[in-house]
């Protein structure tokens, strides 16, 4: 979808966000966010230039698709079988509905976004078919990426979404995902800046019943970030698995908001986040799950943990469960520490020096989140993007 | 093998140690030879796996007075990576769990780390494989457990395999097992000490910690020690242990009372 259809969408956005004003301290969602740095992000002009970086070479098979914010990033590409482009009158029909039911439309993040956004990538999925990669690299001012996906009964899709930037500059992603019964989703977000960009990335994915949806986040370096993985089982009866990696440094601040929401019995969700938070940096998790009256037999876990690398570093982390039905079995955690001494000695007795035993314990608890990243990220080096951040 | 001109490996004397302030070890006095095979056995917190730990270099255990020789130079001047390639080995009680490492990975960056301090070849990841396929038979353990994380999800006898699996590519010259034995079941203790048996040279030493005297029913110790309250109470032979097995500790107590101790 182009300009001239988007317009509408644009205009509600801007006066949307006119209306909202900058998100405040008051307001539970944002009570740790750095609103300077949001209020930067907000004044950052459109970005007319299109950013540039040597991308390596996709894995064999994978499509890659370059989102730029400016061009049709489906110029000159043949879609493999299975996947085809949704028409304007179907893209007008669904478009915004999965934000709904996943209780995001009007939030922030969403308005900046429609206010911002040129284009909206729109395909539908149908069957097994090729693993797709979509990268954004940064260019200076806000730019702001959509992408919506059918993908419908019983298909299957892997999804690799690389978000990169080195230059000052704000982005903004929103992404809706509609699961057909059956089908299968398996989705990965590696998103690395050098420590001056920002991020807005709000990803909501609407699950039928015994769909399955495994999402793994790797998001690093950010000056700002909020990534805001949302999911609503839409009958229950669904598979829903959450792995997230923040790995925070200097006086970064990474955020991790995820929500899920069970609107029928028997789903079943898995969540590990971990956060690694160095120097001066605040790395920030919440995680809420809904359990309401219709959601019996659901079976959730959520494990949050975190490593405080060094004194000034600052960690929070939050679970935020609503739980109404009563034949449910929900289980949460939190951990912070810093990097356990019986570990750092195991390795020294086997001869590592203590610096190499700790890197290798570091890498250890990237590796247990990036190791569930699609199959493409290989090509990015991904656990080496993380521990440049480490060791800057 | 006792053969009073072997190079003396560990010279233990008169240590004393402490945790969170707390004195643990007492005065330990220990020597040990190449070619030798000794037992300390002792009640839970007589302070055998205290030795162990300072002995290896663990931070939360402080020496505060004594000494320890290891080949003629001072042990506790060594960072306990340094230790390690020097040929020091601890066997873990509680083998620790390393998510996210590669079992692999782990054994060929520690068995490097000492090969290079012997002034052997590192090995890179393929010969690596090569060579550790063969130390595996020691310990008899499937090649899966290579492909795992460190101890991630491993059984008691699996960790301790691994364990020895580690000595073995790490061709310790004093290794100290830990209560190797505890947690095994009779056919896992017998693969875990058929290895130790199979890494013993004549150049070599273990020290095995033990609380029970059934590992020594495959393990033939040349020395046998009690510990109690922080002290070698009583060395013997083999026959020690025997006794042991038969009279129990409490024969410990009434020492430790006529000594004045407890």
């Amino acid at each position: 979808m182009a300009s001239a259809e988007l317009a509408t969408v644009q205009e509600h956005g801007r006066a949307a966000l006119e209306r909202l004003g900058l998100p405040t301290r008051r307001q539970e969602a944002w009570r740790l966010t750095d609103l300077k740095r949001l209020e930067a992000l907000a004044r950052l002009p459109l970005s007319s230039a299109v950013g540039s970086s040597a991308l390596p070479p996709a894995a064999a098979g994978v499509l890659r698709l370059v989102l730029d914010g400016q061009s049709d990033p489906l110029d000159g590409v043949a879609l493999p079988d299975g996947m085809s482009v949704l028409s304007t009158a179907e893209l007008e029909q669904v478009l915004g509905h999965t934000l709904d039911r996943c209780g995001c439309a009007g939030s922030w993040p969403v308005e900046l976004n429609h206010a911002s956004a040129r284009q909206v990538l729109a395909l539908r999925v149908r069957g097994v078919t090729h693993p797709l990669e979509l990268v954004f690299t940064g260019s200076a001012g806000l730019t702001a990426t959509r992408v919506l996906l059918l993908v419908e009964e019983k298909a299957s899709l892997d999804l690799l979404q690389v978000l990169q930037s080195d230059v000052a500059s704000a982005h903004s992603h929103v992404l809706e995902v509609h699961l057909g019964q059956e089908a299968q989703f398996r989705h990965g977000l590696l998103a690395t800046a050098d420590g001056q960009p920002s991020l807005m990335a709000l990803l909501a994915v609407e699950q039928e019943p015994r769909s399955r949806y495994a999402f793994t986040s790797v998001v690093q370096g950010w000056n700002l970030a909020r990534v805001e993985p949302r999911v609503v089982q839409v009958d229950g009866q669904a598979t829903t698995e959450l792995k997230g990696l923040a790995v925070s440094q200097a006086d970064q601040q990474l955020a991790t908001h995820t929500a899920v929401r069970f609107d029928g019995p028997e789903g079943e969700l898995d969540q590990l986040q971990k956060c690694l938070a160095g120097g001066r940096s605040h790395a920030i998790f919440n995680g809420a799950i809904q359990v309401p009256r219709d959601a019996q037999r659901t079976n959730a876990a959520q494990l949050s943990r975190n490593l405080l690398l060094s004194e000034r570093a600052r960690v929070d982390t939050k679970p935020e469960l609503e739980i109404v039905a009563d034949d449910v079995r929900c289980a949460h955690g939190a951990t912070v520490s810093q990097l356990q001494e019986d570990e750092l000695f195991y390795l020294q007795s086997r001869g590592i020096a203590a610096a190499d035993a700790a890197a290798l314990l570091l890498r250890g608890a990237c590796q247990e989140v990036i190791e569930h990243l699609p199959a493409a990220a290989e090509a990015w080096g991904p656990l080496e993007r993380v521990m440049t951040g480490l060791s800057q | 093998m006792i053969r009073p001109d072997a190079e003396l490996l560990l010279d233990i004397n008169d240590l004393h140690a402490s945790v969170e302030d707390q004195p643990i070890l007492k005065g330990v006095n220990l020597q040990v030879r190449a070619g030798e095979i000794h037992a300390v056995m002792g009640r839970n917190g007589s302070g055998k796996s205290t030795l162990s730990k300072v002995l290896a270099g663990h931070p939360a255990y402080r020496v505060t007075a004594g000494s320890v020789r290891y080949r003629g130079s001072d042990l506790f001047e060594l960072e306990p990576e340094e230790r390690a390639r020097l040929g020091v080995f601890l066997g873990f009680q509680y083998p620790v769990e390393i998510p996210g490492v590669s079992n692999l990975e782990f054994l060929r960056v520690a068995a490097n780390a000492r090969r290079s301090k012997q002034g052997l070849e590192e090995l890179d990841t393929f010969d690596f494989e090569d060579h550790v396929q063969e130390k595996l038979q020691v310990v008899q353990m499937d090649p899966a457990f290579l492909e795992r994380s460190v101890n991630e999800g491993f059984s008691g006898g699996e960790k301790k395999r691994n364990e020895i699996l580690q000595m073995a590519l790490l061709d310790p010259v004093v290794a100290i097992l830990d209560e190797t034995d505890s947690g095994l079941d009779i056919d896992a203790l017998r693969i875990v000490a058929g290895g130790v048996n199979q890494l013993a040279t004549p150049e070599n030493a273990t020290l095995l910690i033990t609380h029970y005297q059934r590992l020594l029913d495959e393990i033939t110790p040349d020395y046998v020690h009690v510990m109690a309250a922080g002290r070698i109470l009583r060395t013997g032979g083999r026959d020690l242990a025997l006794e042991l097995e038969k009279t129990g500790y409490d024969w410990v107590d009434k020492e430790l009372v006529a000594q004045g101790v407890a």
